[in-house]
C-alpha cells in the first residue's frame, strides 16, 4: 500500500500543479466574462475584487489548500455554484462512458493478444500488432471525427453526437443514461427504444476512446502470453497432453494477465482522463471531460482546480486499488 | 439467448428504422448552440450563450431590435413618449400579454406594470428582494452605469411606468432592448419567496417571450415549448431544442445529417463546403464590432494628419482580412459598420495605395520616413483574432514606405493600462458595440471624455467632431441624430486618428429547409419567425 506520507506529497504536489499551471495559460477569467468592457479599469478591478484574484498568488493558493482540505472547492466563477454540486452533476455521462470503454477494451483487447501470442509471428499476429500499433498513435481527435465522418455521414449508421435522441425526454434520475431509460417512468413512455437509442449513441464514443486502451491491452496481453507460454510448467502441460484451449485459459492466461492488470489499470485511469476530455468534448457528451474543456476556455479557476484534484485523488485510489487486486490475484503475493 | 441479443445487434447497428436517429419531425427545431448558458437569467449573465438560450427565446423586453439591424422596435412597451428636459420616460405597456404557464407556474394576471418595477429593481435596489438572489451580481447593468443613470422606475397605472433618469441619455432606449433589461414576471417572484426557493427563478424560467422553458440537461441539451398566448406573431414550430455541442465540426456533421437545422459558428475552414451544400444555406453579416490601429495623436510624428493619412494609405487591410479573418471579415472604412444606423460610406477613404503614402510622408517632413513602435493585441479577439500576425503583415507595409516599425507587446491588463496612460504610439485595438447605437462607438471611442476615461486610445479630441457627438447624445430625434453622425464621421475620416481595419463577420449554417431567418449583427437569433417548408 502507499505510505501516508508518500500519499500527502503527491496531494500536495497536484494542489500545487492543479493551482498554479491552469495561471500560466495566457488570458484571464475576469477580461472573458467581461469581454471588451473589460478595457474599463474600474469594472475589472470590481470583479478581480469580487472573485478575490487580486490577492497575493500564495495566499490565493493558501486560501485554496485550506478550503480544499475541508472538501470545499469554492464556487464556479461562471455560473456561481459550487464545484461539488457541478462535478457531481456530471460524473455519471463520464462513468458510463468509461465503464463501456472498460468492457470493450477488455473484450476485444485480451483476446486479440493472447491469439497474437499464441499464433506467434503469423499473418494474424502481424496484423494485430500493426493494428493495436495504429490503434495506439492515433489521435483521439482525429479518430472520433473520422469515425463520425465514416458512421454517422457517410454509412448513416450512428448519430454524429449527444446521449440520446432528442425525440426522447428522459428526466435525469441517476444520470447513466442505460438505468435511467430503463426506469418506468422512461419505458412506459417510449418502451424499450429510448434506451436502444441511448446504447447506439454510446457507441462512437466508446469506440474512440477504447482505441488506444485496446491496443495497449493487446500489446501488453501478447508480451505477458508469449512470456508465460515459454515457461517450463506449460511445457510439462502440453507434454502431459492437456488440450491447448484449456492450457491457455486455464493456466497460462491466468499468470499472463497479472502485469496487465496492474499497468494496463493505471494507464486506463490516465488514458481514460485524457481520452474522456477530447472525446466527451468532440461528441457533445456531457462529462467531466466536456465540463473541464468548457471551463479551462473560460479560465473557470475553481472548477479548474477541483477537477485536476480529484481526479489526482482518482489515480492515487487506482493506483492503490490495482495494487490490491495484484495481491488477490498473484498466489505469490498472498503470504 | 440468441432472440435477446439479436434486436440489440440490430438496434446497435442502425438496422431498426424505428430507434434510428432520423431528422425529428417537422414541429420540432433542433438549434446546435456551442456551450452551456451560466445561468438561464440575461439579468445575470454576459455571455452570447446564454443570450441565445434566454433573451430571444424565453423573454421580452419593453422595446427590441427590429429584424437584422439596431433600430428600436416597441415590444412590452406599445408606445413612450420623454420628456422635454430628456429625463423622463413614460412606456405605455401592451395590454393582454401573458406569461408563459408551464410545470411549475400557472400565471393568474397578465402582465403589467408590476412585472417592469420588479424586473428593474431588481438590478437597481440592493433592498428588493430578489437583488441579492443568485449573487447580486448585475455586471451588465452596472457595467452600462444604469445604476447611476436611473433614478427610479415608478408605476404610474397598471399599464404605464415612468422612468426617471439622472442625465438626459438619448442611447437609453437601446440600453432598454439589451437583454439584462428583459421582463420577468413580478408574480413569480412572489410565489418563489413564499415557498421559499427564491433561487429557481434564474434556474426554471417565467418570461413572456415566443417559447416556454421545458426542461434543461446540463451540457446536453435545452428544451422549450412554443407559447400558444404569444402576443406578436405565433412561434410556428411547437418544440424548440437547443443541441449543446461544443465542436464546430461535429455542428456542421449534424447539419449535414440533419439532425440540427441551425448551427452556430461553423469552422472558417468549413465555410466553403457549406456554400457548396445544397442541403444548407449560410448566413452571414457583418457584426457589431470594429478591429483598428490607434495612432496616439498627442505625439509625434502621429499628431501630423498628414503622417496619419499616410499610414493608413500604407495599410493593407484586404491582406489582413484574408490572412488574419482567413476571409471572415469585411474591410472597415467607419468606426462602426454598415448595418448601424446613421452609417455612410460618404467619407474619405484610404485604399491601399503606398505611392500616396511615400508622397504623403514626404509632405509631413518625413522623406526618409521615421521609426516607431506598434503594440499588437495579446489576445485574441473576435474584431481580431491573431494581433501578432497582423503586427507583422503592418510592419512590413510600412516598412515600404519607410516607417520602421518595432512590435511589442505585453500581458492584456498591462497593455490596457499602458494605453490608457497614453505610453503607446501605434496600437491595436477594438471594440464589440451591444445596443446598436452610434453612440456606444463614437462616444466611447473617440470623445474627449474619453480621453480622461481611458477608452479614447488614439486620444484624440477634436472640438467640431466633439461638438457633433454631444449634440447628438443630448437629441432623441433619430433623423438629427443620424445627420450629426454622418457629419462626426465624415470629420473622423479626415482626421484619421484611428485606422478602421475590419468588422468581423457573423455566421449561421442553415438547413435550406428552414424559413424566416434573420441574421442579427448583435450574434442574437430570433426563432419566433421560424418555419419549416414542406417536404
Amino acid at each position: 500500500m502507499i505510505k501516508l506520507g508518500t500519499l500527502l506529497c503527491t496531494l500536495l504536489g497536484i494542489t500545487l500543479i492543479a493551482f498554479f499551471v491552469i495561471r500560466l495559460a495566457p488570458g484571464n477569467p475576469v477580461l472573458l466574462m467581461i469581454g471588451e468592457r473589460g478595457a474599463d479599469p474600474r469594472q475589472y478591478q470590481e470583479a478581480l475584487h469580487r472573485l478575490s484574484l487580486d490577492r497575493p498568488l500564495f495566499e490565493q493558493y493558501l486560501g485554496f489548500v485550506g478550503r480544499a482540505s475541508g472538501g470545499d472547492f469554492g464556487s464556479s466563477i461562471v455560473s456561481g455554484r459550487s464545484v461539488q454540486t457541478e462535478l457531481l452533476a456530471r460524473w455519471p455521462a463520464t462513468i458510463e462512458l468509461g465503464v463501456a470503454v472498460i468492457l470493450l477494451s477488455l473484450l476485444v483487447g485480451v483476446p486479440a493478444g493472447v491469439i497474437a501470442a499464441i499464433r506467434r509471428r503469423s499473418v494474424v499476429d502481424k496484423l494485430i500488432t500493426v493494428g493495436s500499433l495504429i490503434g495506439y498513435s492515433m489521435p483521439v481527435f482525429w479518430l472520433g471525427l473520422v469515425l463520425i465522418l465514416v458512421f454517422s455521414e457517410m454509412l448513416g449508421l450512428t448519430p454524429v453526437s449527444g446521449r440520446l435522441d432528442i425525440a426522447f425526454d428522459i428526466r435525469p434520475a441517476t444520470g447513466f443514461m442505460l438505468i435511467d431509460t430503463l426506469l418506468p417512468e422512461a419505458t412506459a413512455r417510449y418502451g424499450l427504444d429510448a434506451f436502444f437509442s441511448a446504447l447506439h449513441h454510446l457507441l462512437l464514443p466508446t469506440l474512440t476512446m477504447a482505441a488506444t486502451p485496446i491496443a495497449v491491452f493487446a500489446r501488453m496481453t501478447r508480451a505477458s502470453m508469449s512470456e508465460v507460454l515459454g515457461e517450463d510448467y506449460i511445457r510439462t502441460a502440453r507434454a502431459k497432453g492437456l488440450a491447448a484451449l484449456r492450457i491457455i485459459w486455464l493456466h497460462a492466461l491466468r499468470n499472463a494477465l497479472l502485469p496487465v492488470i496492474t499497468v494496463g489499470g493505471l494507464f486506463f485511469v490516465s488514458s481514460a482522463i485524457a481520452g474522456a476530455i477530447l472525446t466527451e468534448t468532440i461528441f457533445g457528451w456531457p462529462g467531466v471531460g466536456s465540463y473541464i474543456v468548457n471551463s479551462v476556455y473560460a479560465r473557470d479557476y475553481p472548477v479548474i482546480q477541483g477537477s485536476i484534484l480529484l481526479i489526482g485523488v482518482l489515480v492515487i485510489l487506482t493506483n492503490a486499488g490495482v495494487d490490491l487486486l495484484y495481491r488477490v490475484a498473484n498466489p505469490r503475493m498472498r503470504v | 439467448m440468441n432472440k435477446k441479443i439479436a434486436p440489440l445487434l440490430a438496434a446497435l447497428l442502425g438496422a431498426a428504422p424505428q430507434l434510428s436517429h432520423a431528422a425529428p419531425a417537422d414541429d420540432t427545431l433542433v438549434y446546435c448552440s456551442e456551450g452551456s448558458p451560466e445561468s438561464l437569467n440575461p439579468q445575470i449573465t454576459l455571455s452570447g450563450t446564454a443570450r441565445n438560450a434566454t433573451t430571444t427565446t424565453l423573454y421580452d423586453r419593453l422595446v427590441d431590435f427590429a429584424p437584422g439591424g439596431s433600430r428600436v422596435a416597441p415590444a412590452l412597451a406599445e408606445s413612450w413618449t420623454v420628456s422635454a428636459d430628456q429625463k423622463t420616460y413614460v412606456f405605455k405597456l401592451r395590454r393582454g400579454v401573458k406569461f408563459h404557464k408551464t410545470a411549475f407556474f400557472t400565471p393568474s394576471r397578465d402582465f403589467n406594470a408590476d412585472d417592469v418595477l420588479f424586473s428593474f429593481n431588481r438590478q437597481l435596489k440592493a433592498d428588493h428582494p430578489f437583488h441579492a438572489v443568485g449573487g447580486g451580481n448585475y455586471q451588465y447593468f452596472q457595467g452600462m452605469g444604469m445604476d447611476k443613470l436611473i433614478a427610479s422606475v415608478g408605476k404610474i397605472d397598471d399599464y404605464s411606468v415612468r422612468i426617471v433618469l439622472t442625465r438626459p441619455e438619448a442611447p437609453f432606449l437601446t440600453d432598454l432592448a439589451m437583454p439584462f433589461m428583459s421582463i420577468l414576471s413580478a408574480e413569480y417572484g412572489g410565489r418563489l419567496q413564499k415557498a421559499g426557493r427564491p433561487a429557481d427563478i434564474d434556474i426554471l424560467p417565467v418570461g413572456t417571450g415566443p417559447y416556454a422553458f421545458s426542461s434543461y440537461l446540463k451540457d446536453s441539451t435545452i428544451r422549450y415549448a412554443a407559447n400558444p398566448q404569444y402576443w406578436g406573431a405565433k412561434p410556428k414550430i411547437r418544440n424548440l431544442v437547443f443541441a449543446i455541442t461544443p465542436d464546430a465540426s461535429v455542428r456542421l456533421q449534424k447539419m449535414k445529417k440533419g439532425e440540427c437545422q441551425i448551427a452556430v459558428s461553423p469552422s472558417p475552414a468549413d465555410l466553403q463546403i457549406i456554400r457548396d451544400n445544397r442541403q444548407l444555406r449560410l448566413s452571414e453579416q457583418d457584426s457589431m464590432n470594429i478591429g483598428y490601429l490607434a495612432m496616439n495623436v498627442e505625439k509625434p510624428p502621429f499628431n501630423n494628419v498628414l503622417v496619419r493619412r499616410a499610414v493608413a494609405y500604407a495599410l493593407n487591410k484586404q491582406a489582413y482580412v484574408n490572412a488574419v479573418y482567413l476571409g471572415n471579415a469585411k474591410v472597415a472604412i467607419n468606426p462602426y459598420p454598415p448595418t448601424m444606423w446613421s452609417y455612410t460610406d460618404k467619407v474619405q477613404t484610404y485604399g491601399y495605395d503606398p505611392v500616396k503614402a511615400r508622397a504623403l510622408l514626404a509632405q509631413a517632413g518625413y522623406a526618409k520616413g521615421f521609426s516607431t513602435t506598434l503594440w499588437t493585441l495579446p489576445v485574441s479577439r473576435p474584431y481580431n483574432p491573431n494581433g501578432r500576425k497582423m503586427g507583422e503583415m503592418m510592419q512590413a507595409d510600412l516598412a515600404k514606405v519607410g516607417i520602421k516599425v518595432e512590435l511589442a507587446t505585453f500581458d492584456w491588463a498591462t497593455y490596457l493600462d499602458k494605453v490608457k496612460r497614453g505610453e503607446h504610439q501605434m496600437v491595436q485595438l477594438g471594440w464589440s458595440g451591444d445596443n446598436g447605437d452610434p453612440d456606444n462607438f463614437l462616444y466611447t471611442l473617440l470623445s474627449c471624455d474619453s480621453v480622461t476615461r481611458g477608452s479614447n486610445n488614439s486620444r484624440y479630441c477634436q472640438p467640431t467632431f466633439n461638438k457633433l457627438i454631444s449634440d447628438a447624445r443630448r437629441t432623441d430625434d433619430a433623423k438629427v441624430r443620424s445627420k450629426l453622425y454622418q457629419q462626426a464621421l465624415q470629420q473622423l475620416s479626415k482626421d484619421e486618428p484611428i485606422i478602421p481595419i475590419a468588422h468581423s463577420k457573423v455566421y449561421r449554417v442553415l438547413s435550406a429547409r428552414v424559413n424566416g431567418f434573420v441574421v442579427n449583427p448583435f450574434d442574437m437569433d430570433y426563432f419566433a419567425p421560424l418555419s419549416y417548408q414542406n417536404r
